[in-house]
């Protein structure tokens, strides 16, 4: 299983923080498996130009592959400071 | 290099923070420091006050990394980064970057380095409450090129 999260605004257009899922070959597939099975919003949000993916909490590609166990996250571009 | 980094909702004393970098070392000559505070108004809207998120593990990480990357740039003692999370009120403190060396030139140049990539690659996100409802703040492209101008 994967540990995905969510921040942000994307947490709150999803409405989720955190979701178990079952493991994708890389993230491209994963964000194909969440919009078939929690519909077209989750694909276009995730695929957002802007949006940021941090895989184990190092920000990574789309094609990166994943791990069973993984923890992969997505979040909007940061503004803290 | 001594480098201590906290996310953390309590506020801090800027003084003791410093007076502590100051005694990091015998040759410490030289410590610089930025404090960024919630100001009253941003994009001609009042500001009443701002919401801070952040990606636990992966934010302490990744400043941790900017500052060992300060550390591998310049010759400096020690780093101190405090980040505050949590609802902040206008005029509070939201984050100190504390930068201790030999020498000016370093710690000054150090904590802007610190600062700009912390914008940048921190994963913190603000959500400001103002008069007309609140909304979360979009990067600027200002900052992108703050960081940028370090790798030219």
């Amino acid at each position: 299983m994967l540990t995905l999260r969510f921040f942000a605004r994307l947490r709150e257009q999803l409405e989720t923080s955190q979701l178990a899922w079952p493991c994708c070959d890389n993230v491209e597939a994963l964000i194909d498996s969440l919009q078939a099975q929690r519909g077209a919003l989750w694909g276009e949000l995730l695929r957002g130009a802007n949006i940021v993916i941090a895989i184990n909490q190092v920000v990574a590609r789309r094609g990166q592959r994943l791990c069973d166990g993984d923890e992969v996250a997505f979040f909007p571009p940061v503004t803290g400071g | 290099m001594r480098v201590d980094i906290s996310v953390q909702h309590e506020d801090f004393d800027a003084g003791a923070e410093l007076a502590d970098l100051r005694a990091a070392s015998r040759s410490v000559g030289a410590v610089a420091s930025f404090i960024g505070a919630v100001s009253d108004s941003n994009e001609q809207q009042r500001v009443s006050e701002l919401e801070l998120e952040h990606y636990p593990g992966m934010t302490e990480r990744s400043i941790r990394g900017i500052a060992e990357q300060a550390g591998r740039r310049w010759e400096l003692l020690a780093v101190r980064v405090i980040h505050r999370v949590g609802r902040l009120p206008v005029g509070a403190q939201i984050v100190l970057v504390g930068v201790a060396s030999r020498h000016r030139g370093e710690a000054f140049a150090a904590c802007e380095f610190i600062m700009d990539h912390l914008k940048t690659r921190a994963p913190f996100w603000k959500k400001e409450r103002t008069d007309s409802g609140e909304r979360w703040l979009d990067a600027r492209a200002s900052d992108a090129q703050a960081a940028a101008r370090w790798s030219e």
